[in-house]
């Protein structure tokens, strides 16, 4: 345990798994979060993100694993756990048929705050979460923005150490959706946040770290720096103005060291352009260097780098291509071996 | 302790913020209002000249007030499903449970807060019905003993519908099929007592087994310890396996 406040481990699951039926939901998950940070969870719909939350915050138990909050076991002691975590689930558990202001002080009173200070709690929510002007509003009337942010307003309540928000932006216009990930970023201040969501960009709008949930598995897990330096292959694009045939071209090529793949890409104008692999460095150098010998003129010499959408992709997809093309020279030997 | 009370009096206020309540406070009124003006139209043209002069008539109170009471029971066994139906299942079909399960509660809290809210109006309920039979004070001499019990079985004879809507509701997520498998429970429990009592097949146990068996002696005035243990038993019987339901629903929900 390291002694600086600033890590100190608010939250710390271990191995945590959920089976419904024959569906294996969340696989070995691990998660750390600690103070002051926001974490991403980040993976398409049906990862296994809400289930992770869902055990996260006690709604269910996990079918094997441990998850500590503030040191304290969530599965040995539930109540002295769960006051200090604060959960937005997918849909704002909010009654429609009270005011946004009964609603609080029914969360308040839930949540053990004194009644001293409860009043001092719910303004300062409802301040955060600019509520004022609807305090009085049945929430049912309310628009789907406002009834997010009572959502919001009942995590933050009773200050919780640990916020827990599920996909808080989805179903709101873009405005909406700023003012939302504006209030995370400042609830990001004073409290530890974890924030679920399917959209790449909204991570890295709010949040210091992302962990990347796929079919129940933690594929990735550390800050975006490290999400960036992840592409896959280093990739160049080059064109060459030149007479010799592209098959040549290719051959030439190919003799360089390091190289994985050339493919061919459409033409330019009269310019010949190829997408180069590298198996495993970058070496545009000598790319030049051959088209100067060669006499080619070099008209482009571009890497091309992953946005973090292709990087998110791959991760997400990268197991089930190979899967897929596995199958497919499969079935081509088959065929193959048929033909033959 | 204070957040059960939380629980209870937000359960009780919300019965009252939907039309809910109210339009059926307002129906069970006028239609015991209906009977029990029944009951006293017949009382005075025809029961009253024939007992006129007989030694120890019936009075009033049995003649009145035992049927209206009893009758109050009966209705509520299809009111009491609607009003059960809200507090788990329909708080699972709207995605609320969440609130109450992640805030710092025990399933305890939750279901005892739960059941002490509709307790709340169970005593309205009893209290607003217990108001015509007081009425007739104004014109006659009542047997306030028998009145009492009689209030006292009825809101045990609720009670333990509720602990037994709230257990079936605890088991559904859909509203109806809560208070449509309510609804078969009380009932089925009434078919035992009337099974039970019929000449041809006469079943103790069946009567015994029925929560009608026991209201019967508290609208007769009689309070039995023994049927008040049945009603302890069945409340908190329920009341448990809603409390062992809720705490299940973490591990396969």
């Amino acid at each position: 345990m390291s002694s600086t406040k600033s890590s100190k481990e608010l939250v710390r699951a271990t191995g945590l798994n959920r089976v419904y039926g024959n569906h294996h939901a969340v696989i070995n998950v691990d998660l750390v979060l600690r103070k002051g940070e926001v974490l991403g969870l980040l993976g398409p719909n049906g990862a296994g993100k809400s289930t992770t939350m869902q055990m996260l915050t006690g709604n269910i138990s996990p079918t094997s694993g441990e998850i500590k909050i503030n040191g304290i076991d969530l599965l040995d002691n539930p109540q002295q756990a769960k006051a200090s975590i604060g959960y937005l689930p997918e849909q704002p558990p909010v009654y429609r048929d009270m005011t946004a202001l009964e609603y609080l002080s029914y969360c308040a009173a839930l949540r053990d705050i004194p009644k001293q200070i409860r009043r001092q709690a719910i303004q300062t929510a409802l301040q955060r979460c600019s509520l004022e002007e609807v305090a009085n509003k049945l929430i049912g009337n309310l628009s789907k923005g406002f009834q997010q942010r009572v959502g919001i307003a009942q995590a933050i309540l009773h200050k919780p150490e640990v916020v827990i928000l599920d996909e808080p932006t989805v179903g709101l216009d873009p405005i909406q959706i700023n003012e939302i990930r504006d209030l995370i970023r400042e609830l990001g201040n004073d409290h530890s946040v974890i924030l679920s969501t399917h959209i790449l960009p909204e991570v890295q709008a709010v949040c210091d770290r992302v962990q990347i949930i796929n079919q129940g598995e933690t594929v990735f897990s550390d800050t975006f720096e490290k999400l960036a330096q992840r592409q896959i292959a280093p990739v160049l694009i080059a064109g060459f103005e030149t007479d010799v045939a592209q098959k040549v071209v290719i051959g030439t090529l190919q003799k360089l060291a390091g190289i994985a793949s050339i493919k061919k890409l459409e033409s330019v104008q009269s310019s010949q352009r190829f997408e180069i692999k590298f198996s495993n460095k970058l070496n545009a150098p000598a790319v030049a260097n051959l088209a100067n010998e060669h006499g080619w003129q070099l008209n482009e010499l571009t890497p091309k780098s992953e946005t973090l959408e292709q990087i998110f992709m791959n991760l997400i997809h990268g197991e089930k291509n190979i899967g897929s093309q596995q199958q497919v020279a499969a079935v081509s030997n088959k065929e193959e071996a048929s033909n033959v | 302790m204070s957040k059960i009370i939380a629980i209870a009096s937000s359960e009780f206020k919300r019965l009252f913020n939907s039309p809910l309540a109210w339009s059926v406070l307002a129906i069970l009124m006028f239609i015991l209002a209906l009977m029990f003006l029944m009951f006293i139209d017949e009382f005075v043209q025809v029961v009253q000249p024939q007992t006129a002069t007989m030694e120890n008539p019936p009075g009033v109170t049995d003649l009145i007030v035992s049927p209206l009471y009893l009758w109050t029971g009966i209705f509520m066994l299809a009111v009491m499903p609607i009003l059960t139906m809200r507090l788990f299942a329909e708080e699972r079909m709207n995605k609320t449970l969440t609130l109450l399960i992640s805030s710092p509660l025990t399933s305890t809290q939750i279901v005892l807060g739960k059941f002490f809210g509709l307790l709340l109006f169970i005593v309205l309920v009893v209290a607003l019905v217990s108001l015509m039979p007081i009425s007739l004070t104004l014109g006659t001499e009542l047997d306030w003993g028998k009145i009492a019990s009689s209030a006292f079985g009825l809101f045990l004879l609720l009670s333990s519908f509720a602990a037994a809507g709230l257990f079936l509701s605890s088991l559904s997520s859909q509203p109806i099929i809560a208070a449509v498998s309510t609804f078969g429970l009380l009932l089925f429990l009434v078919v035992l007592y009337l099974s039970g009592s019929s000449q041809s097949n006469s079943s103790e146990l069946f009567v015994y087994l029925s929560h009608f068996s026991h209201f019967l002696p508290f609208i007769e005035g009689v309070v039995d310890t023994s049927d008040l243990v049945y009603y302890i038993l069945f409340i908190v019987g329920f009341l448990i396996l809603a409390i062992r339901k809720l705490d299940n629903d973490r591990l396969n929900g």
